[in-house]
């Protein structure tokens, strides 16, 4: 990717007298790319406040075809084997170190860091896919049991995936932050519809395309652009959204409203975190919070 | 061949049930501040049984204070090897007086004395034994090397199990460090402040278990008190969508345990007779008071006839009457209310056009009181086979195919239990994968153990009881969280 930039860029030097092609920011819902339904974009511009790029203001409209998108996709997504899903994430960090140079270039725009810094970001958001990857065939053991039940029984606890989880992407960790978030989510077997950070949107964009040339079915992962404030509402208010990642909500306010109106179908809440340190051991939390415990009654005898 | 039985009732002598009862705060039994007082009855006979108090903003906050600084000076800071030794006792104080407790429990509560004694005790003792083993061993439960306390509980039960239901909310809190403050229901609060006479003799510390009785204003004010880190609710779905908005913009933990429109699945290749024994455990049960209840009767339509004309004839051997008689099987509707609302619900399904059969079972004359009631010809859009209606009403629909049965018996906002009769165990297997329930009991139904974890999808609720997954809901992990 080649995007004007306020600082020299590394590496990437071509023909002095070639006039880049810019990229158009789109949203990425079911797997295709396309603009908001309501038209809008938005000024994206560096940390240094030079322009990158217009992106697309999703609306609800936008949201609620994300929440199609997303339910259709639970199906099948849910039901491949961990083996399966871990192998789709692990592609998901091949694809993303594939094209590390991008990525760093997007972080470092965005953030506002060095190119160093900016690759300690991108190689630690490929890394998290990495890990993740290694947890699908693995939850089921670590959060499941056989529980010795006093009768004739066979009972076994296993995680399931709660279903479509609407999150909002951290404001500040453009990449790791967003990577931090999805991982987590899909590994289970959700499906996810995020809002990526307002203001840095535009590496949630090429981790979209990552995303659409790996193996990632399409609707497992759907990416929005644009204002959380405004889109959040009607999804977690939404019947067919099962959990809502408050995560990268900054206004108290916003939160406790959004709180509210996950209450309306009893959709699961994780309270935002405005604090957290990406750079850290994530631990089970998040893939705790997006999973169903189910149990499993038979009777034993001949 | 009917069988006729002479009553054989249990005594009431085993049970002292005092003319009044205080609020059990700090360890010991006070007046209420500002509140007033309400009648607990017998739903068998309408018997005034005993005043209990009702508790008001001053006792909710002096019970909240008691179980905060219980927590910070003496159950948060105890071993979990004390705490353990502390739960054990009171395990054992309940197998000692699990028949008085039985008897209490069938007095207030008005389900059958065979269920009480055989069923809702036994549970209630082990739920304890589990948990305080669990005390001293949370290291090893896989929530981090170092899990904490999350602080005050404030818990809220129901009236349909009202000691199991304290056990399933105060054992693991406990176990886990916590102290509580317990509501029980407002129509079934006498086994919970014997359990305040329980936690006297196990010399539990003052303010780790507070107990205050009232109705739906005092719950209200206890899971909102500011000084409260954790509610645990247990109860219709519209109070918990309540409570999680009250809870919104709060630091507090919640877990709630909601309503359910569980559907049984009957294929044509199960053992009919067996089926059909867990059809009624599944719906009869407790008069059919069970958020997991079996409401919805799924059979496959080649065996439908068979399986509805075995359950009739099923249903009229039931006998309804007095809860204290052992050879009870159907007891009283808890309270005028849940009557009139399983009326409500029952007249509807008559004017959408379903078709009713109740058993030919003699009605008492006083008490509250419903017979076992099957509709046939309901359709998914009927009232009856959408609403909770939390009474002994089955809803009997037919399919065809095993997908057929997934998205009917899916096709409803809760997601608490449902149930497979099938001989086929690869089918068994594929369906438990498909319901989206947090229980499927397969070739049985509502069966219920400490060490199974208990819990919902969807508006069933969040969170876990039970199991080493319940013990999620009352710590404070690695992450934070």
């Amino acid at each position: 990717m080649s995007v004007p930039s306020d600082q020299p860029k590394e590496g990437t030097s071509g023909p002095v007298d070639r006039l880049e092609v810019r990229k158009t920011y789109k949203l990425f819902i079911g797997g295709a790319f396309p603009r908001s339904e309501s038209g809008r974009t938005y000024e994206v511009t560096s940390a240094a406040g030079v322009f990158l790029a217009n992106a697309a203001k999703a609306s609800r409209k936008d949201g609620r075809d994300a929440v199609l998108a997303a339910r259709k996709a639970f199906g099948g997504w849910s039901a491949a084997t961990a083996y399966n899903r871990g192998q789709v994430l692990y592609r998901v960090a091949e694809v993303m170190e594939g094209r590390r140079a991008q990525f760093v270039a997007d972080v470092r725009d965005a953030e506002g860091l060095d190119d160093a810094a900016a690759g300690r970001q991108v190689d630690a958001a490929v890394d998290r896919w990495v890990w993740y990857a290694g947890w699908a065939d693995k939850l089921a053991q670590a959060l499941g049991s056989a529980n010795p039940v006093a009768g004739p029984y066979f009972n076994f606890s296993i995680p399931e995936p709660t279903g479509v989880v609407a999150a909002v992407a951290p404001q500040d960790s453009s990449l790791l932050g967003l990577v931090s978030v999805i991982a987590p989510t899909i590994v289970s077997g959700n499906a996810v519809i995020v809002v990526a950070s307002t203001l840095r949107p535009l590496p949630a964009i090429s981790l979209a395309e990552a995303l659409a040339t790996s193996d990632v079915p399409a609707g497992v992962v759907n990416i929005l652009t644009g204002d959380p404030v405004e889109i959040m509402p009607w999804l977690a208010s939404h019947a067919d959204v099962n959990a809502v990642d408050l995560t990268g909500i900054v206004d108290r306010e916003v939160a406790t409203a959004l709180e509210r109106d996950a209450a309306g179908t009893l959709s699961r809440v994780r309270r935002p975190e405005p604090d957290s340190d990406w750079s850290t051991d994530p631990g089970l939390s998040r893939i705790r919070s997006v999973v169903e415990t189910k149990t499993v009654w038979h009777p034993m005898g001949v | 061949m009917t069988f006729e039985y002479a009553p054989a009732p249990e005594s009431r002598s085993l049970v002292d049930i005092a003319s009044s009862y205080g609020l059990f705060i700090d360890g010991e039994f006070t007046e209420p501040v500002d509140g007033g007082s309400f009648k607990t009855t017998n739903p068998a006979t309408e018997e005034v049984l005993s005043e209990v108090s009702e508790a008001g903003a001053d006792d909710v906050d002096r019970a909240v204070r008691a179980a905060r600084s219980a927590y910070e000076r003496v159950w948060g800071p105890m071993s979990g090897r004390d705490r353990a030794k502390y739960l054990f006792r009171i395990a054992r104080l309940i197998q000692e007086r699990s028949r008085e407790l039985a008897v209490l429990e069938t007095l207030d509560n008005g389900k059958p004395i065979r269920e009480s004694r055989d069923v809702d005790l036994p549970l209630v003792a082990a739920h304890f034994f589990y948990h305080a083993g669990w005390a001293d061993k949370l290291e090893h439960a896989g929530y981090g090397p170092d899990p904490r306390p999350i602080g005050v509980a404030a818990q809220v039960i129901p009236w349909n199990f009202p000691l199991l239901m304290l056990a399933w909310k105060i054992a693991p809190a406990l176990a886990c460090g916590n102290t509580v403050v317990l509501k029980p229901a407002e129509t079934t609060p006498l086994s919970a402040l014997a359990f305040a006479d329980i936690c006297r003799q196990a010399d539990l510390p003052p303010g780790v278990v507070n107990i205050l009785t009232g109705a739906g204003e005092t719950g209200r004010l206890l899971v909102e008190h500011p000084g409260v880190d954790k509610v645990a609710f247990t109860g219709s779905t519209d109070v918990g969508k309540s409570i999680m908005r009250s809870a919104a913009g709060t630091s507090k933990r919640l877990t709630l345990e909601l309503g359910g429109k569980a559907a049984n699945v009957i294929f044509d290749d199960a053992p009919i007779d067996q089926a059909v024994e867990g059809v009624v455990n599944g719906i009869f049960f407790n008069q059919g008071h069970v958020c997991c209840a079996g409401s919805r009767l799924l059979v496959q339509e080649s065996v439908a006839e068979e399986v509805v004309a075995s359950l009739k004839r099923r249903l009229g051997t039931l006998r309804l009457g007095d809860p204290l008689d052992k050879n009870t099987d159907i007891g009283a509707i808890n309270s005028a209310a849940q009557l009139a609302r399983i009326d409500a619900l029952v007249k509807s399904g008559e004017d959408e056009g379903a078709d009713r059969w109740s058993a030919p079972c003699a009605i008492p004359e006083r008490g509250w009181w419903f017979p076992p009631t099957v509709f046939t010809g309901v359709t998914q859009a009927h009232r009856i086979a959408r609403e909770e209606i939390f009474g002994p009403v089955l809803s009997v629909l037919t399919f065809r195919t095993p997908d057929e049965a997934v998205e009917k018996a899916n096709n409803t906002p809760y997601g608490l239990s449902a149930g497979i009769w099938t001989e086929k165990g690869s089918r068994i297997l594929w369906m438990a994968e498909r319901l989206r329930a947090g229980v499927v009991w397969a070739n049985t139904f509502n069966r219920f153990d400490p060490a199974s974890p208990f819990g919902g999808y969807k508006e069933s609720g969040f969170g876990r009881e039970g199991g080493v997954q319940g013990l999620g809901a009352y710590l404070t992990t690695e992450e934070g969280r």
